[in-house]
């Protein structure tokens, strides 16, 4: 016992006394890392963390596209079947070869209880082996976007989660902590050398990599820093290389810094305001007996008196771009179609009297205060600039655990004003038009079931729905693109702004920022 | 002294069955716990079923004498979050914390100790002055400020400390130290100053009071003139009554050093049972946050019983009066 104590210190010294290898890559984000199985937690970091290790059928490249990974190809020979060929002289970490077995067991894994990741595979989509190297998909009806979202689908060895006890997707009130949770066995660039929930991670390169590795790292060790002031002061001091966020206040502070710098872009994130039209009376008003959201010229008069400029030269240090749309223009091509109406607060006004709220009205407004960038500060500009056109907001900000519990469908939708952001999953505008913009009638549907306001038009669904079928990508964007007029028409949202992503990285590390926020340092290089 | 022992024990159990209270209470009324365990689109049947797994159905009396005697036993139940037994996460961040509130203490009593017998004995010199300035902004300044002030400091300015993390720790057994290795050590000094530089300045004005009444006393007096030597006066003899208060004091606010850990935790991303609880307060993960409120209630009646009762072992004076019915 003492004899190994001591070796143990004397190994430990000696190693804190040798200077770090320029192959290693500190990586500090605002979140942890707290279970290793990729069926747990949809959240874009953990999906980013498993990224590493796991990988799905098909990936994003760094433009987000779609190409390859563990499937070579696939094709539609019926608009209901997809035929998957999968790619051959795969291991997993643990030196398993990769099959169709695998895929199949993966498929019934994510459907299972207990997943988070349910929606990415259709429930009653059959999944059949056809060989040890090609998969059929068999749908109940054609889905164009199957895939889309599968870069976040990871693949799992089924003799692997068999062997372990593994098969379920972490148990629910287990007395011992499920195996998958704890250990890691993919096809990723790295292994999973250690793990401590919640305080340290240590990657090492996987030699037996199926790809050509861009990145020259031989380890990487990710460490959760939760206060601000300190992960930024990490970073300056270079005990770390790589920081996601960098809390806006600090960017300039960073960027002149001697040994890093602040990569910037705009996200895929649209945060938007939303306004409750389908009560007969709001919840949080001092009008009674009827909905002043239900009035478009209400609606209107909202979206005019914002000034989105203002917001973002005084809210967000010229780190947000204006939108004019619910989703991000990269992710639809025909955006450049759509302009923003004019900041116009004295046509506000004069729309509210003509809708008989000459005097404005009163109306509680939700908001998040630790979720977004700058969330509370938001929406703190905005109480300020509706108060100018007579409407007296009050103000409820709070930490998002409590604050989504309230607004989505768990809450009962308890809200008549808030503020939300959206990435849709499959970078898509169908996810947006059917998830936030649909009528939330049919629960079974799924249709609206985070449509917190209620809007509602059948016109708008039934083009949602042909957007579904539409194979033809040019039909199919100016399907999208008659859609959004239409929802555009009606003032059903008020779009702000995409915000930025701001990444800390060391002037010795190379990064690629991916606009989905999601750090993939496979891509990193670090020069000694 | 043993029906007073007895009592007091009795007492602290009342308390922590009061304590048991709270922290369940909280498993019904802050949410429902099923909200946290499904997804958002579980079906009635699927809650029905999870409600029925985890006992949610059993009367009130009967879910609290269950959980009770699952905490008795340590068996605090799953986190939510980590999907690991709370008692484990406990067993694994607790040395991190109690190193560092032992740390801090320690440095406090040193630091203060000397610093209040110096300002008592020398009490118009510059020295002294400048103690009393220092106390005044450890117990003006909020500990995040601290901290991060030292960060600003030490990591980044000078280079000399690390400004996050334990840095290498050896594991002996169950526990974890980082006081055997060249970086842990190095990464202690700052959140041990952070944390206890509050304590510094309570103990430091707490020494210098008492030891200017000690030495106003007769006894001192009369040490003097029958001939003593001036240090065999102060040091062995004032400084002795002095520090009985000072030990009493510094036992009793253990127990709050460990609270405000929370602070100093979150700002050096101390990996303890502070910056645990913080985390699982954010992600709404009962389980934790129940059994963190249990354990600290512990420690501090445990504390609290012990101090007690020291305090009546070393005091005669307290011996009789209790003796005697109250």
């Amino acid at each position: 016992m003492l004899a190994a104590t001591i070796v143990s210190i004397v190994s430990i010294v000696s190693l804190a006394t040798t200077p770090a290898s320029a192959q290693t890559l500190r990586y500090a984000n605002q979140g942890d890392l707290k279970s290793l199985d990729p069926y747990t937690l949809r959240e874009s970091t953990t999906i980013a963390h498993h990224g590493h290790v796991y990988e799905g059928l098909t990936a994003r490249d760094k433009d987000l596209k779609i190409i390859p990974a563990l499937a070579e190809s696939w094709e539609t020979p019926e608009p209901t079947r997809w035929r998957f060929h999968l790619r051959h002289n795969v291991k997993f970490h643990n030196g398993d070869p990769f099959t169709a077995d695998d895929v199949v067991f993966s498929a019934d894994r994510v459907r299972a209880k207990g997943s988070d990741f349910q929606s990415l595979v259709p429930a009653d989509a059959k999944v059949v082996k056809i060989d040890d190297y090609t998969v059929d998909f068999l749908l109940t009806t054609p889905n164009p976007i199957l895939i889309a979202q599968w870069d976040a689908w990871y693949i799992m060895d089924k003799k692997w989660a068999e062997a372990n006890d593994a098969v379920a997707p972490t148990p629910v009130s287990a007395t011992t902590p499920s195996y998958a949770s704890l250990h890691e066995n993919g096809t990723g660039p790295f292994t999973i050398e250690s793990h401590q929930p919640g305080v340290k991670t240590v990657f090492k390169a996987n030699p037996n990599w199926w790809r050509k590795p861009e990145h020259n790292l031989k380890e990487i060790i990710f460490t959760p820093i939760s206060s601000e002031a300190t992960r930024v002061a990490a970073l300056l001091s270079g005990e770390v290389d790589v920081i996601e966020p960098v809390p806006i206040q600090d960017i300039a502070r960073v960027n002149a810094s001697a040994n890093a710098k602040v990569l910037t872009g705009p996200e895929l994130r649209t945060i938007f305001l939303g306004m409750d039209q389908i009560r007969d009376e709001l919840l949080y008003s001092n009008v009674k007996g009827k909905n002043p959201f239900k009035d478009l010229r209400v609606r209107e008069a909202f979206f005019k008196a914002i000034d989105i400029e203002l917001i973002k030269t005084r809210v967000m240090r010229g780190l947000s771009t204006p939108s004019a749309l619910m989703i991000a223009p990269q992710l639809f091509a025909l955006s450049k179609d759509f302009t923003r109406p004019k900041f116009d607060p004295e046509g506000a006004k004069k729309l509210l009297t003509e809708a008989g709220y000459p005097d404005g009205f009163e109306v509680g407004m939700d908001c998040p205060n630790d979720r977004y960038v700058n969330d509370a500060a938001i929406c703190q500009a905005i109480v300020g600039m509706l108060a100018r056109i007579g409407v007296k907001v009050e103000l409820l900000a709070q930490p998002k655990a409590l604050y989504f519990a309230k607004i989505l469908k768990s809450g009962n939708f308890s809200s008549s004003f808030y503020l939300l952001g959206w990435t849709p999953a499959t970078l898509d505008s169908h996810n947006v038009m059917f998830d936030i913009m649909g009528c939330r009638d049919d629960p079974a549907s799924g249709r609206g079931s985070t449509n917190v306001s209620g809007y509602c038009n059948k016109e708008f669904d039934a083009i949602t729905d042909k957007v579904l079928q539409e194979s033809d990508t040019t039909k199919r964007d100016l399907l999208i693109k008659q859609g959004f007029e239409i929802a555009a028409k009606d003032f059903a949202y008020i779009p702000l702004h995409q915000q930025a992503l701001a990444w800390g990285v060391s002037n010795k590390v190379k990064l690629t920022q991916r606009a989905d926020n999601q750090v993939l340092l496979y891509w990193a290089t670090k020069q000694e | 002294m043993l029906a007073f022992t007895l009592r007091r024990a009795i007492q602290a159990i009342g308390v922590m069955i009061a304590v048991g209270i709270i922290s369940f209470s909280m498993f019904r009324y802050a949410g429902d716990p099923v909200n946290q365990i499904v997804a958002l689109d579980a079906s009635p049947a699927e809650r029905a079923a999870i409600r029925k797994s985890l006992g949610l159905d059993d009367p009130v009396p009967l879910q609290f004498a269950r959980y009770f005697g699952d905490a008795v036993r340590f068996k605090f139940g799953v986190s939510y979050q980590f999907r690991e037994p709370v008692a484990e996460l406990l067993k694994e961040r607790m040395p991190a914390t109690l190193e560092l509130a032992v740390c801090a203490t320690i440095f406090a009593m040193v630091l203060g100790i000397l610093m209040g017998v110096y300002s008592a004995l020398r009490r118009d010199s510059w020295l002294a002055k400048i103690f009393q300035a220092v106390s005044l902004i450890g117990i003006s300044l909020p500990t995040f400020l601290i901290g991060i002030l030292l960060i600003y400091l030490f990591a980044v300015v000078l280079g000399w400390l690390p400004s996050f993390g334990r840095g290498d720790v050896v594991r002996i057994g169950w526990w974890t130290t980082g006081l055997l290795t060249v970086s842990g050590l190095k990464a202690l000094i700052l959140p041990s100053i952070t944390l206890g530089l509050f304590q510094m300045t309570l103990i430091m004005r707490l020494v210098r009071a008492e030891m200017l009444e000690v030495l106003r006393t007769d006894y001192i007096r009369f040490a003097r003139a029958r001939g003593l030597t001036t240090r065999a006066i102060h040091f062995g003899h004032a400084l002795k009554n002095t520090l009985v208060p000072v030990i009493t004091v510094a036992g009793l606010q253990f127990g709050s050093v460990i609270a405000f850990a929370i602070i100093t935790e979150t700002v050096f991303q101390w990996p303890g049972m502070g910056l645990l609880f913080v985390q699982a307060v954010q992600n709404v993960d009962i389980p934790i946050m129940a059994a963190y409120l249990l354990m600290v209630s512990l420690i501090f009646v445990t504390i609290n019983l012990v101090v007690d009762i020291l305090y009546t072992v070393v005091d005669p004076r307290l011996r009789s009066s209790i003796s005697r019915p109250a």
